[in-house]
């Protein structure tokens, strides 16, 4: 892989940082009037996710990481793999439970997920934006409330459980938000 | 269809740069101090350690040798020399040129103000440069603090007496985390702690001017007479942006080659690009420098604060990567 020098440092870039696949957020180029040059970055972590700040002196060298996005269906859980297929070239790939990790809860069979590789490998595995699933469980609504205001648990197909507008029902399809867990609306028939 | 023959900066911002000079000169023509113009391309270069210029290839000189030329990284030299032969109060507004990289207040292609004072200290230059910013940002006086100063109040450090140890042990709790084993040396860790911790929080409301820098980055200053720890040099900061450098001007011609000399040095030790020492205004020097002050003031990041533009490709047409 290639080595990237901090001039050629941007949001989106991807680099090896303490053995971990990284991408970077933010960079910033630091001159102190009489001083050396820095490259103030924010960088996520792409295993853990956690993201931190690290400078780094100008003109220093870091590995690259071989890290690509692709977009695959989910097919089914084995118990131990989730399993995804390039709809184009029908190639399938498991990516183990760390790499789904609490995003199991949005997976659903042949929605189009985000699959990160690093060396081939899937790392992690981002759901679409919205998902479509149904409740499996909620407690029945009052009778007259429409405006949704307060709101009740309900727990979806998936084991996911959103807040919920009362008048919404078990048996019904919802619309989530997977990036903040929430309630959008009711699915479009 | 390819943009990128488009200037970067609004075309306000390109009227409020002709405003802003038409200022900046008549300040100084009320004031009597001349404008002087100095070459971009020259002989002689820096030998700062953290400075990089750029050079070209001269191949017509009159003894007819090839010459690298250097594109100036600040008129100061040249500037001096003019001093030295008795010019007087003088200033330039000119480009200067740095071989580093592009950023939200870097093009590596830049405008700079200069001026010099003889007779003045950098006391008397920080109050003229306040008249400056008073009149062309209207904002009230400026505040006043020593480096010692900012350190004690913002991290609660010494900076002329903290240890190595100390410095990486403040940088850690500040969640300052430099990459690579090598540590730093400590006007590296200070300059750090500076940009990352000090310099978002002074100068919030009017600028704010830091003097009294530890020796060791003392660059042209004198060192002061009452502590020989630390340089008659100041630095003016607004809205977290390094505005201006500023001295009292060294003019001991030995001691400014010792410092070169130094710098050269320090220069090999890195493998970094051989210079030589400026002999031209070394031998100025020698001459004779009038006590003065001098400062250099960045020309598109004063047009930054005073547009509200918060990139410098706002305020200049062509930045580098469309120049």
């Amino acid at each position: 892989m290639a080595n990237y020098s901090t001039n050629e440092f941007k949001g989106g870039l991807k680099i090896m940082l303490d053995g971990e696949p990284c991408n970077i957020l933010e960079n910033e180029y630091v001159k102190p009037g009489k001083g050396q040059a820095f490259n103030r970055v924010k960088i996520r972590k792409l295993i853990s996710g956690k993201v931190l700040e690290k400078t780094f002196r100008s003109g220093e060298t870091v590995e690259g990481a071989d890290v690509l996005d692709t977009e695959l269906a989910y097919l089914y859980s084995d118990g131990e793999f989730y399993h995804f297929m390039n709809n184009e070239t029908f190639e399938q790939i498991a990516a183990d439970e760390k790499a789904v990790g609490e995003n199991v809860k949005w997976l659903k069979e042949n929605d189009v997920c985000t699959i990160t590789l690093w060396n081939g490998t899937p790392i992690t595995v981002t759901p679409p934006n919205f998902v479509e699933l149904e409740i499996t469980e909620t407690d029945p609504g009052l009778k007259g409330d429409t405006a949704g205001t307060g709101g009740k648990p309900a727990t979806l197909s998936t084991g996911a459980v959103v807040r919920v507008p009362l008048f919404v029902q078990t048996g019904e399809v919802i619309k989530v938000d997977t990036r903040s867990g929430e309630y959008v609306s009711r699915a479009q028939k | 269809m390819n943009q990128s023959w488009k200037p970067t900066a609004t075309l306000a911002n390109i009227h409020a740069r002709a405003e802003l000079l038409h200022s900046i000169r008549q300040f100084f023509a009320d004031r009597e101090v001349i404008e002087v113009e100095t070459p971009l391309l020259s002989n002689g270069t820096v030998t700062d350690v953290h400075l990089a210029a750029f050079s070209t290839q001269f191949n017509y000189a009159k003894d007819g040798t090839d010459k690298t030329l250097y594109l100036q990284t600040s008129p100061e030299y040249a500037m001096k020399r003019l001093l030295c032969a008795e010019v007087g109060p003088c200033y330039q507004i000119g480009k200067a040129f740095r071989h580093e990289g592009e950023g939200r207040w870097h093009n590596p292609e830049f405008t700079m103000l200069e001026w010099y004072r003889p007779g003045f200290d950098h006391h008397r230059l920080m109050d003229e440069m306040d008249d400056l910013l008073t009149l062309i940002l209207g904002v009230s006086q400026a505040q006043r603090k020593s480096y010692q100063q900012v350190f004690a109040e913002t991290l609660g450090i010494d900076p002329l007496t903290v240890s190595i140890e100390s410095l990486q042990q403040t940088l850690c709790e500040q969640h300052i985390d430099v990459h690579g084993n090598d540590v730093l040396d400590k006007d590296a860790m200070l300059q750090l702690l500076f940009s990352y911790k000090i310099e978002p929080i002074i100068g919030q409301e009017e600028p704010c001017f830091v003097y009294g820098f530890p020796a060791s980055q003392a660059a042209l200053a004198k060192l002061s007479q009452n502590d020989r720890r630390v340089a008659d040099r100041f630095e003016v900061y607004f809205k977290g942006i390094e505005l201006a450098n500023g001295f009292n001007e060294l003019g001991d011609a030995q001691e400014q080659r010792r410092r070169f000399d130094n710098d050269i040095e320090q220069r090999k030790s890195l493998g970094l690009p051989v210079v030589e020492s400026d002999e031209r205004f070394l031998a100025a020097l020698e001459c004779g420098l009038p006590p003065c002050a001098g400062v250099a003031l960045g020309v598109d990041r004063l047009l930054m604060l005073k547009t509200g533009a918060n990139h410098i490709d706002q305020v200049i047409s062509f930045p580098v990567s469309r120049a």
